[in-house]
């Protein structure tokens, strides 16, 4: 996203208030996005079954709004292929997709962060040597690589959040790079310096502040991928390992059987898909609230 | 334009060396890879002698120098599952996944072009946002699944198109349009953005008071100046589609290097592995390199500045 | 008498902004017969512009254009098809912006953009249209023109860029041309050049020119008939000479001496300034707009003034019963 601003300018903050509550999608993707946290973290109260549970006689029961014949009351959304609530595994699920995306996100931002703002700040040969690492980065190819790697040090949520986290810190090093970059320029910063600030307390004081509005955007766009990616690697079998609730997987699992029971793909994916678009939309809403001009 | 050139086929050749050292480490830094061929439960001897057959044991400075001097001169060692050499296996899948991906950029340019100028032209209308929001929609759908609910539609419940295999140009049409799909968004937000700057830029007014019709304007003198970013983006792209087609290649068996590339990582076949990630890198690095000589050679201001 | 090739009457241009609608261009009438150069003078946001935009059709998307009628050579422009509007556009008649720098498109060569309105048009072939862009860029003083074809506008000055748009606009012959403050962006020396080169291709091709300017003192030199706009209207028109003679508007006066005359014009003796800020064109504003800022102003000029016509077209909004005299101290 090279729209992506780097500054706002102090704004009032009534001012603010407005364009936050004047942005419809801005307050659909964070009620949407507040409303699947809160089923993750209370999933054991909300979840009516054990999202492990198998009852091999309940295999493939459709949802209601399906067959309404072939439908059991007892699962609201159906059951898989061994017969385990669909709705508990899909809440569950919540669980894992959130997870991964916040710490992969974590992990990337502090690594992308500390490249950029050194690149912008020192400039020079710390500024060449960060974009070589980034165009290095960039040559890798992020699903083949992730792959390769999980398939040698074994599928599990650490080494899934890890391995993203090291191939997802370009765009947070591209943004505070060139955020840093202006910032550097401007003459509070040039004060600062004047006065004898040290290094780490200008960064800290004076540019870090100035750059969380294009830190959450950028965040809130890898944390996306992130989950995209992890389903993704769940969904070839090499990321998180079953019988663990991934989406992704789910849809793997469900794969097998999506000739006569299409549905069973359809759940997981709309899950993956609402999620990513909450998170992107929350994006594009942080971006256009912060931007200096409003929306043009 | 030429020092500009040497320059980047410079940064291009040093990346390039990078990303083959990082193709080679990744797999021995991850983990043990005597273990990981010989199996979970395999005894130490075993496992010693694993080391010992594939030169694990030598310092990994050394085995990735070999590597490097082989594969410079296009041995790339041979893969441990099928009895062929790595590079004539890839080369083999090679056409199947360039075919794929260039069929993928044709159509995310087949959708992103019109739409971005549409969008442009009917800037703030319903058009422009409908536009923008299936842009947004498309982007959040995970691809795998995309190309899932292609091959229920139009594979099994319709019938209109095989959903495996690389057999006929019909085997190319579900994945190439889920890739295209996923690529048309960012391109067509590229072409919206030039084309909403250039339309309002003085030497627009000055072609339409030329008396030149609203088609001229609009593709000859807006378009071509809004166009250079969006085709350098296309060959980013391109080589995007590379490192994708492992997903779409496999949901769909389309027996690419992608394909390959999933087949050989499930099995262990390391060179295999090594020798797909460092031709994806090295065709990214060339196609970013092209993508910047693009750009400037499209500019005659910088072609001829 | 034969048919002025521009008749506007009663040219209003409105543009919706935040806090209402500004009223740009109001009430504004004006004639320009064939081979004659009529000059459009004012300070920046008077309209001046907007008015030659208007005429081409090229107003930005949110302005809206209305008027009595706006016939270009007897056609109303007003009720013209896209089609015919085209037709006219580059062809019959041409316009020169006021920024060279930006007005050629950075793409193609300028031999691609001098020909394209010849070839678009239909006036001849590829070789004549190439013949037609080399004999006129020789005409607009460039040299080497040949060569100059397939350059590209970023390896031209912007002098030259401007000798290119008016070799663009004569490719076709027009009957007249439009320019919008064509020597604005332009260094001072340049300047001369283009204005004489245009009033001298006037005389030439027996055109008509419908010149933007804020200089009255390019007015002075090559206009036959002057229109002085203040806040969207024409305060006065009529023939060069008798405006600056007897000027009937005290804002044409002002204009006036604001203009540095050798003989006139010493060290330490101030230029005559006008007093006070122009006002706001949002909403709509009753009565004489100049009265604020006005000398001579009274009491009725806060109702509507009506236009007063005198001799040989010259007509002025204003109710002062004679020409103003100079403000100076101690006028020539």
């Amino acid at each position: 996203m090279s729209d992506i601003t780097a500054t706002p300018p102090p704004m009032k903050l009534r001012k603010k208030r407005g364009r936050i509550l004047g942005n419809s999608g801005l307050i659909l993707a964070g009620t949407v996005l507040g409303l699947i946290t809160l089923m993750a973290i209370f999933a054991p109260f909300i979840a009516p079954y054990d999202p492990y549970l198998q009852t091999l006689d309940d295999r493939l029961i459709p949802p209601a709004f399906i067959d309404a014949e072939m439908a059991d009351p007892r699962y609201l959304l159906g059951t898989d292929n061994l017969g385990r609530d669909y709705l508990s595994r899909l809440i569950y699920g919540a669980r894992i997709s959130l997870l991964i995306g916040l710490l992969t996100m974590l992990v990337s931002g502090v690594i992308g962060t500390v490249l950029g703002v050194a690149a912008g700040y020192f400039g020079g040969r710390v500024d060449t040597v960060v974009s070589f690492l980034i165009t290095t980065r960039l040559s890798l190819p992020v699903v083949m690589v992730a792959l390769a790697v999980v398939a040698v040090a074994g599928g599990s949520l650490q080494v899934v959040v890890l391995v993203l986290g090291l191939l997802l810190w370009d765009r947070f090093a591209v943004v505070m790079r060139s955020a840093t970059m202006q910032l550097r320029n401007l003459e509070y910063v040039a004060a600062a310096q004047a006065v004898g600030c040290s290094t780490p307390r200008i960064l800290v004081g004076e540019i870090l502040p100035n750059l969380i509005p294009a830190l959450v955007v950028v965040a809130s766009y890898e944390m996306a991928q992130a989950i995209l990616l992890e389903a993704a690697l769940s969904f070839l079998g090499l990321g998180v390992q079953p019988p663990l609730p991934s989406w992704g997987l789910m849809v793997a699992e469900a794969k097998e059987v999506m000739l006569f029971d299409p549905w069973v793909i359809l759940l997981p994916g709309l899950a993956i898909c609402v999620l990513v678009l909450a998170i992107n939309m929350l994006g594009d809403g942080i971006r256009d609230v912060t931007a200096p001009e409003g929306r043009s | 334009m030429l020092r500009f050139t040497l320059r980047r086929l410079l940064l291009a050749l040093v990346v390039g060396v990078a990303v083959s050292a990082i193709a080679f480490m990744l797999l021995r830094i991850s983990g043990d890879l005597a273990i990981s061929l010989a199996g979970e439960d395999a005894s130490p001897a075993d496992v010693e002698r694993i080391r010992e057959q594939y030169g694990l044991n030598r310092p990994i400075i050394v085995q990735y120098a070999e590597w490097l001097w082989r594969a410079v001169r296009g041995d790339l060692g041979r893969s441990l599952f099928y009895p062929e050499s790595v590079a004539n296996l890839i080369m083999s899948r090679l056409p199947v996944t360039l075919s794929l991906a260039g069929a993928g950029l044709v159509i995310a340019l087949l959708i992103s072009l019109p739409l971005g100028i549409i969008a442009a032209l009917k800037r703030n209308t319903w058009v422009d946002r409908g536009a923008l929001g299936v842009a947004v929609i498309g982007q959040a759908m995970p691809n795998f699944w995309f190309g899932l609910l292609m091959i229920f539609f139009f594979g099994l419940t319709l019938g209109w198109l095989p959903i495996s295999g690389s057999d006929t140009w019909l085997h190319f049409v579900m994945p190439a349009i889920t890739l295209g799909w996923f690529s048309a968004p960012v391109l067509m937000r590229l072409t919206r953005g030039g084309m909403v700057e250039v339309m309002t830029s003085d030497y627009i007014r000055t072609a339409r008071a030329k008396g030149l019709p609203a088609r001229v304007v609009v593709l000859k003198h807006a378009l071509r100046n809004a166009i250079i970013p969006v085709v350098a983006l296309c060959s980013v792209q391109f080589g995007n589609m590379l490192s994708g087609s492992v997903i779409i290649e496999t949901v769909f068996a389309l027996q690419g290097i992608g394909y390959l590339a999933w087949e050989a990582i499930s099995r262990r076949d390391f060179p295999v592995v090594q020798g797909i990630l460092l031709l994806v890198a090295l065709f990214y690095v060339a196609l970013t390199l092209l993508a910047d000589i693009l750009n400037a050679w499209l500019d005659p201001r910088i072609r001829r500045g | 008498m034969t048919t002025p090739v521009l008749d506007v009457k009663q040219l209003a241009v409105q543009i919706p902004v935040t806090d209402g609608i500004l009223h740009a261009v109001r009430d504004v009438t004006l004639t320009v017969a064939r081979g004659e150069t009529l000059c459009v003078v004012g300070e920046s946001g008077c309209g001046k512009s907007l008015t030659s935009l208007a005429v081409m059709g090229l107003l930005p998307g949110s302005a809206r254009r209305t008027a009595a009628h706006m016939r270009f050579a007897g056609e109303d422009l007003l009720t013209v098809t896209p089609r015919r509007l085209r037709e006219l556009r580059g062809n019959r008649m041409a316009m020169i912006f006021q920024e060279p720098m930006t007005s050629l498109n950075p793409a193609w060569t300028i031999g691609d953009q001098l020909t394209e309105p010849f070839l678009r048009h239909g006036k001849g072939n590829r070789r004549e249209a190439t013949d037609r862009a080399v004999f006129l860029l020789e005409r607009v003083g460039i040299a080497a023109a040949g060569r100059r074809l397939g350059q590209y506008p970023h390896e031209l000055s912007g002098g030259l860029r401007q000798r290119v748009m008016i070799a663009m606009a004569l490719m076709c012959g027009p009957d007249l041309i439009l320019a919008d403050e064509p020597t604005t962006a332009l260094d001072v020396t340049i300047q001369a050049e283009i204005l004489h080169l245009l009033a001298e291709l006037q005389r030439e091709f027996g055109m008509g020119l419908l010149l933007v300017t804020h200089d009255l003192g390019i007015v002075a030199r090559v206009a036959h008939r002057v229109a002085v706009m203040y806040a969207g209207e024409v305060v006065e028109s009529g023939p060069t000479v008798t405006v600056f003679d007897e000027p009937r508007h005290p804002y044409t006066r002002g204009l006036i001496d604001c203009i540095p005359i050798p003989a006139r014009s010493r060290p330490g003796v101030p230029l005559g300034t006008i007093p006070g800020l122009v006002p706001s064109l949002v909403g709509g504003i009753e009565g004489c707009a100049f009265r604020d800022r006005c000398a001579f102003a009274t009491e009725p000029c806060a109702r509507p003034v009506p236009v007063v016509t005198g001799a040989e077209g010259h007509a002025w909004r204003c109710i002062l019963p004679s020409a103003v005299p100079s403000l100076l101290e101690n006028p020539a």
